[in-house]
């Protein structure tokens, strides 16, 4: 067929070329034009450096702009983290600047209830009032700590400074108890520290890479993806330990599709292999650790034998794996992950991937972690805050996390329902960019705490449901329109970067440090924000500090001399633990009562019929920030529901018909396509998070894919971090009806 | 001894891609390419049954033929070779006809909707200035490389001496200059 189709547009062709010559006409005439390079003339009249916040990784960017539009986005060669390059998101912020859906003014809910959405469109003096006297109002009856602020994203920064300031420490984020927190924890345990974001890998220079769920190039961290491009070409081995066959799995020499919420089994069964055939760094745990001996007793029974039965993966395979992990040593990186509120014991698991860390003796080490540096700014001169010390409250059912060490959301939820956690309740939240009702699990217990408070305000920069939600609504311009502080990023060399407005504030939207220092102004705290912008903020501080001004401005970041950051640079090691080691036998959680090496502790396993929910990320969004960013939803522009293509088979599902997904306890998602995949095992399902959105003012991205949120109605919490696991949600898979596909 | 012309092409390492398609958006901003159309595009190869499975990803656009299909049945001249073997559309000369959009093997060309035929132009205006094309220059991995393949001292060249490649649809006798890195 091909051939015949080729051959047709032979003859065609000769015959146009025939009549063309035949006129004698045409070709004279289209002769007359030459062929010129058509220019797109996208490049700016000028181009501003500044830094991204379509993440929260902080990569350096040129954009463009012309006639005062921005019309594209690069990497800035000189930033460390973006290298002139960029990952799919950072290329799109042009759809969040130019979003029509963005909030346009202040907004105030005059009658109605909590969630109608019957808002006015107020004056900013209208709003920072009302939002100011409120605030005053919590302060003085019922005291400042009752008031919390969430927030995630660079420009909180004033926000938890106007929150100091105003007297409260309640400052959280669900990207802690719902993220990242397990895993700070277990490093901080082990090592006396967290690994930090950006993490402090040197992914670049490891011969081995093992992924625990982790699946960078679908998890899009720029720097961390152009590092793991680089040691692929550089000939490593990449290990992909996860039920579903990920991006990353597909570039690594084994894939283990472990059954989810065994892998603490995998981990120990590892350490007991490299144990036991003597393959650890003898000389970095003598020197640097403590507890091995506790360690060696507890994996001792730990074989690979054992671990087959749990995690389904061959025994055989369970210590060749452990072998070339070991054998690459120290250059060995088992990476700490990101997200890890999987499954309750997940800073358990963190302290296993730590432990696993330091026998291959790949803390400190090229190819291993490095140990960051960044370049010191003084800070603002400022009174001292008075905040009070953050109370148990924060914590579910009043039981402490002796070591959480930031405050945690959902226990800011339940310590705003009165009753719950027995102490007064807090009375007003403050949400910084963050969609609590697409972020937190329990979706009832956040709307319940909502209901209950006496001020919600939302600082936004487009209607997410959250805001919805609120009492008054303050409209944020986006990161490409406004100063914010300075960001001097740990990293493996010390640098400074800025970010400075490349375009005015659309509509009537204000940069966040107007915002705060509005607020301040209104509740006495004026010096606390002792400066006319932040632009003028930032130029004293980097003065004070003895930067070149004019230098970082025009560059957008300043680059300071490297210093030692792995012991092949001349590094010593040194350890904040309370032993100045790495504790394998954590005496820290022993005297809290907590296990002091990683048990394994077997989870419930979906019953007949019900796959366990697993959620992920897409390369080109930052959850259900960007899902209504229309230019990156060019390329992907809803979520669909990975299930294995033998079961779907079994079950008449078709790939790409619309299912739903109904939860152990009756939630049902909204439909969304199935993908028929032989890339997941047959015991799970996978979505990308943050699709489904139900906010009318998201125009673009409402009613697209599923919300997986909606389906975490039960959580694990994790006893060390009290962080919450949420992949101990099982579900069923059913077609849509007719109705509700809309067909 | 004659200096042999530019012959310009890409070579995609497809052990490095991860499909996160910065190159599409990338490109779409550069070059202001409509909504809903683009010029690059990834293709995710997965074949095999679970638990037995292998991925190949590759970024792919326009090939830039030597002996290229739509230049060939190009009734206006519109698709023509430009500067290096780049194959351009002159918009002005573009009747919409369609023609070589049936006879391009690799469903690269698409109708702007100003009504000429637009794809990828390895992002000329840039390589004049001295630039990489656009998807070149974001790519986080790594992946992309672009150069003269008469040059034997350029990335492409090298990768092509070094490594093991493939071209998509050789049986089309187009000579494609989009190689794929094994």
């Amino acid at each position: 067929m091909a051939q015949s189709r080729r051959e047709f547009i032979k003859i065609g062709s000769a015959g146009v070329a025939v009549a063309a010559a035949g006129t004698g006409l045409a070709t004279q005439w289209w002769g007359l034009d030459p062929d010129v390079v058509h220019d797109p003339g996208t490049d700016g009249d000028r181009v501003v450096p500044t830094f991204c916040e379509l993440c929260f990784w902080k990569c350096g960017l040129l954009a463009h702009v012309k006639n005062g539009r921005v019309t594209k986005i690069q990497g800035n060669p000189d930033h460390p983290l973006s290298n002139g390059h960029l990952c799919p998101r950072g290329t799109g912020g042009m759809g969040l600047l130019y979003d029509p859906d963005r909030l346009k003014k202040p907004l105030l809910r005059r009658n109605g209830k909590r969630g109608d959405q019957t808002f006015e469109e107020v004056s900013w003096e209208t709003a920072l009032d009302f939002t100011a006297e409120k605030l005053l109002k919590i302060q003085k009856e019922s005291g400042p700590e009752k008031v919390a602020l969430f927030s995630h994203g660079f420009g909180g920064s004033f926000f938890k400074h106007l929150l100091f300031a105003y007297g409260s420490a309640n400052v959280t984020a669900p990207s802690y108890g719902q993220c990242r927190g397990p895993r700070e924890v277990g490093f901080q345990l082990t090592y006396g520290a967290p690994v930090g974001s950006p993490e402090v890998l040197d992914i670049a220079n490891a011969r081995v890479i093992t992924l625990l769920g982790s699946h960078l190039g679908e998890n899009m961290h720029n720097t961390q993806v152009q590092d793991f491009a680089a040691a692929i070409s550089r000939g490593a081995t990449v290990i992909a330990v996860d039920p579903r066959f990920s991006t990353a799995a597909g570039k690594a020499r084994y894939w283990l599709p472990i059954k989810p919420g065994t892998d603490l089994a995998l981990l120990l069964a590892w350490m007991h292999v490299i144990i036991d055939e003597g393959l650890y760094d003898r000389e970095y745990v003598e020197t640097y650790t403590t507890g091995f001996t506790e360690l060696k007793a507890h994996v001792a029974d730990k074989t690979p034998e054992w671990a087959f039965t749990e995690t389904t993966i061959r025994p055989e395979l369970i210590v060749e794996t452990a072998r070339v992990i070991a054998g690459a040593r120290p250059a060995s990186l088992v990476h700490p992950g990101r997200h890890t509120t999987w499954y309750g014991d997940d800073t358990q698991r963190s302290r296993a991937v730590a432990i696993l860390n330091a026998l291959v003796g790949s803390w400190g080490r090229r190819g291993g972690f490095f140990i960051p540096s960044s370049m010191p700014v003084p800070k603002t001169p400022v009174p001292a805050y008075a905040q009070k010390p953050k109370t148990s409250q924060d914590h579910p059912d009043g039981v402490m996390y002796p070591f959480a060490d930031e405050v945690l959301s959902h226990g800011v939820c339940d310590a705003t329902i009165p009753g719950k956690l027995g102490a007064a309740p807090i009375k007003g939240w403050i949400v910084y960019g963050t969609n609590l009702l697409q972020a937190l699990p329990q979706r009832e217990n956040v709307l319940e705490a909502i209901q209950k408070l006496d001020l919600l305000v939302a600082i936004d920069v487009l209607p997410a449901e959250i805001v919805g939600w609120a009492d008054v609504v303050l409209p944020e311009c986006t990161y490409l329109e406004r100063w914010d502080d300075i960001a001097p990023t740990p990293w493996r060399e010390p640098f400074l970067a800025v970010r400075q407005p490349v375009v005015p504030p659309l509509y009537e939207s204000k940069p966040g440090w107007w915002i705060a220092k509005q607020l301040a102004n209104r509740m006495n705290l004026g010096e606390y924000f002792p400066w006319d912008d932040a632009g003028t903020m930032v130029e004293a501080r980097l003065t004070a500090g003895g930067y070149d001004v004019a230098e970082i401005k025009a560059k957008g970041v300043l680059r300071g001399k490297p210093v030692p950051v792995t012991t092949e640079d001349g590094l010593a090691l040194t350890f904040a633990t309370p032993s100045k080691k790495i504790e394998l036998y954590s005496r820290q959680m022993e005297a809290a009562g907590l296990p002091p090496l990683p048990p394994y502790t077997r989870h419930p396993e979906p019953g007949p019929g019900q796959f366990r929910l697993l959620f992920g990320r897409t390369p080109v969004h930052t959850f259900g920030r960007t899902t209504n960013n229309r230019f990156l939803s060019e390329v992907t522009k809803d979520n669909e529901v990975w299930l294995n293509a033998k079961i779907a088979k079994e079950r008449g599902l078709a790939d790409g018909e619309r299912v739903v997904l109904v939860n152990q306890d009756g939630a049902r998602s909204t439909p969304a396509r199935l993908k028929a995949t032989q890339r997941i095992r047959p015991d799970c399902v996978f979505v990308v998070h943050g699709y489904g959105h139900t906010s009318p003012g998201l125009k673009f991205a409402k009613g697209r894919g599923l919300d997986d949120t909606t389906l975490v109605t039960k959580i694990a919490v994790d006893p060390v971090a009290g962080s919450t696991g949420m992949s101990v949600n099982f579900v069923t898979v059913e077609r849509a009806a007719a109705a509700a596909s809309g067909a | 001894m004659s200096v042999p012309k530019k012959r310009y092409a890409m070579t995609v390492d497809t052990r490095l891609c991860v499909g996160c398609k910065a190159c599409v958006l990338s490109c779409k901003a550069e070059n202001d390419v409509p909504d809903g159309f683009c010029r690059d595009w990834v293709v995710e190869d997965v074949r095999g049954e679970f638990p037995l499975l292998a991925a190949e990803i590759r970024s792919e656009r326009c090939n830039h033929c030597t002996d290229a299909p739509c230049v060939k049945s190009c009734p206006t001249g519109a698709s023509h070779v430009n500067e290096g073997g780049v194959v351009l559309v002159s918009h002005n000369k573009c009747s919409g006809c369609k023609a070589c959009i049936a006879a391009c093997p690799y469903d690269a060309r698409f109708v702007h909707p100003k009504g000429y035929v637009d794809k990828c132009t390895f992002c000329l205006h840039r390589v004049q200035k001295g630039l990489k094309p656009g998807c070149v220059t974001v790519c986080p991995t790594g992946t992309l490389a672009f150069g003269d393949i008469h040059d034997p001292d350029s990335e492409v060249s090298k990768n092509l001496r070094t490594r093991r490649w493939k071209v998509n649809h050789p049986e089309s006798g187009a000579q494609p200059n989009l190689y794929f890195l094994l």
